[in-house]
């Protein structure tokens, strides 16, 4: 049976459409418009704000600093997808592959830190990375083994270990990031490769291709819709990531989520942190246009 | 490898290849062990979190003798369930006119509501700052638990589409007979929803409540910006103790909370079964 049309029956569709429209428009689009209109303001002493339709605020955005961090906030977020691809594609691998018995505890093991905490993540994460946590004193052991080594072939001993800056520096904010979106990315590529027929691999194999080159040239270009949605679920995200740069980060790994931030909390410039949100937002708007434009491809074809 | 095999290894039984077990465990090493080692230190008698010092309990006495910090975990929990129980409601209700009804600008209605999905988090916080305190000038010395009102609105705007979004896939299988079935046996619209829409929903509206209820706990940045300066939610609590100073008491609290997520979690599979939520997602 196809979709209802609308006028068939009004008392219905009004009671199923109304709660969700009004507080769409409500509590959704009249806050985002009133951040739209606010980015065409300009400050008036301290909490006036006067809509006087100028651009002034995006002018400024467009200054080096601001170009800079945001061309750092999409490196990141871009490095960190990589890195989630490439260690989440065996593991849905390894999911879709596994017995009818295991593979629902796989995914659960998988989604279980994704129904976690965040914030408590991101802080046992600080804890394993600080200079006096479990990272540093692997590390050092590790060094001291090294050093052991070297005296038993009868080389000098290494100097000894000083602790490594593993937190607080752009390394940390790539390695939190991947650590908090590796499961946005594992999901998405289950969902592709579970739906993947298995004769197409079986044939390749027969056919004397390796388990490599069947992967690269078959289960990859088959699956990749699924990656496709897979690097925009994770990428989307980490562009707009505050947390992880705000307590992992440096002075320097400021990603474009803080700097708005502290327009509104310690800089007080709210116009300019609006224009600077909907900049982000247009950003995100391009990202999923050019992921609509791919998929519209092989319709043409 | 010869280890675990004791049938010879398929071709296509990746999993069972030496190389992927490997690189299973440790992903799932490096996804829980940071965790595993936050909750073992929690009960470390020690201040500076490092050394093993024995065990000890003080943390969670101190933790929960703590007045914000509790207060600030009940105010999350009661916001979270408050904010599901409203999500659930409108991400069903939204889901049943996207399925079924075909309207004018339906194409705009669908992508407005799966924005809140996509827009930062970032943004919409600085959204509903500008909403409530400036412009609505919400007042924020309400009484518990309505000063909570304003983070409650703002945590189901983000909860609701992603119950939409659960609902609507599990709709697609639903058989529309049944729905005429009920009808020829003269069951009213609100009968067929109440007794036979809701029935096939019910593995979708699960997993919604678990994802809302999860989704607002978890929530720091919209509440960060949206709540006045008396709210505390048990986000902002830990942000505030983890910005300042890493104490054991913050391990234990968030041991607690990671406890709650697991039971949650576990009751949904009672509820469902692994393979229906993970399904689902």
């Amino acid at each position: 049976m196809a979709e209802q049309d609308w006028k068939s029956n009004k008392r219905v569709f009004a009671a199923v459409s109304l709660p969700t429209i009004l507080w769409v428009l409500l509590f959704f689009l009249v806050p985002m418009a009133i951040v739209w209109v606010y980015s065409f303001g300009e400050n008036r002493g301290l909490t006036d704000i006067e809509f006087s339709g100028t651009l002034e605020n995006y002018k400024r955005a467009t200054e080096w600093l601001y170009v800079t961090i945001f061309g750092k906030s999409f490196a990141v977020a871009a490095l960190v997808t990589l890195i989630c691809l490439i260690i989440g594609f065996p593991v849905a691998m390894a999911i879709t592959f596994a017995s009818e018995k295991w593979r629902p505890w796989l995914l659960l093991g998988i989604m279980l830190p994704f129904w976690t905490n965040l914030l408590i993540r991101t802080y046992a994460l600080m804890m394993l990375l600080g200079t006096q946590g479990y990272a540093n004193k692997g590390l050092e052991s590790l060094w001291g083994g090294a050093s052991w080594f070297r005296t038993l072939v009868g080389l000098q001993p290494l100097p000894t270990w000083e602790p490594v800056q593993l937190l607080f520096n752009n390394f940390a904010v790539v390695f939190g990031l991947v650590y908090v979106h590796l499961p946005f990315m594992v999901l998405p590529l289950y969902a592709a490769l579970d739906r993947l027929d298995r004769s197409l691999i079986e044939a390749s194999l027969d056919l004397g291709a390796g388990h490599f080159r069947t992967i690269m040239r078959i289960v990859v270009p088959l699956a990749a819709p699924g990656i496709v949605a897979g690097v925009m679920i994770t990428l989307i995200p980490a562009l707009g990531a505050y947390l992880t740069p705000d307590l992992m980060g440096g002075t320097d790994s400021q990603m474009i989520a803080n700097v708005i931030e502290r327009q509104f909390k310690k800089a007080n410039d709210w116009p300019f942190g609006a224009a600077l949100s909907f900049l982000l937002i247009y950003a995100m708007f391009i990202l999923i246009a050019l992921q609509a434009m791919r998929k519209k491809v092989p319709e043409v074809r | 490898m010869a280890l675990f095999a004791r049938t010879p290894i398929a071709p296509l039984e990746y999993s069972r290849t030496l190389w992927m077990r490997l690189w299973v465990g440790l992903v799932m090493l490096f996804l829980y062990a940071p965790l595993f080692v936050l909750m073992i230190f929690s009960f470390n008698d020690s201040k500076r979190n490092v050394v093993w010092r024995g065990f000890t309990t003080k943390y969670y006495e101190k933790a929960l003798g703590n007045d914000q910090l509790v207060e600030a975990l009940v105010n999350s929990l009661t916001i979270a369930a408050l904010a599901t129980i409203v999500s659930l409601m409108l991400g069903a209700v939204a889901a049943v006119m996207l399925w079924r009804f075909r309207f004018p600008l339906k194409g705009a209605v669908d992508g407005t509501i799966s924005l809140p999905i996509i827009v930062p988090e970032i943004c919409m916080g600085v959204a509903f700052l500008i909403f409530f305190a400036k412009w609505l000038e919400w007042p924020t010395d309400l009484i518990w638990p309505f000063n909570l009102g304003a983070i409650i609105i703002a945590h189901i705007t983000f909860c609701f589409p992603f119950v939409t979004m659960v609902v609507r896939s599990r709709l697609a299988s639903f058989n529309r007979e049944q729905e005429e079935a009920a009808k020829d046996l003269s069951a009213g619209e609100w009968a067929v929803f109440r007794d036979v829409l809701i029935p096939h929903m019910k593995p979708a509206l699960v997993a919604g409540a678990l994802l809302s209820f999860t989704l607002s706990l978890d929530d720091f940045v919209i509440t960060y910006f949206t709540s006045g300066p008396d709210t505390i939610t048990f986000p902002v609590k830990v942000y505030s103790m983890v910005r300042f100073s890493v104490t054991p008491e913050v391990n234990a609290a968030s041991t607690l909370l990671i406890i709650l997520t697991v039971v949650l979690t576990a009751v949904a599979l009672k509820l469902q079964g692994v393979k229906a939520i993970a399904e689902t997602h």
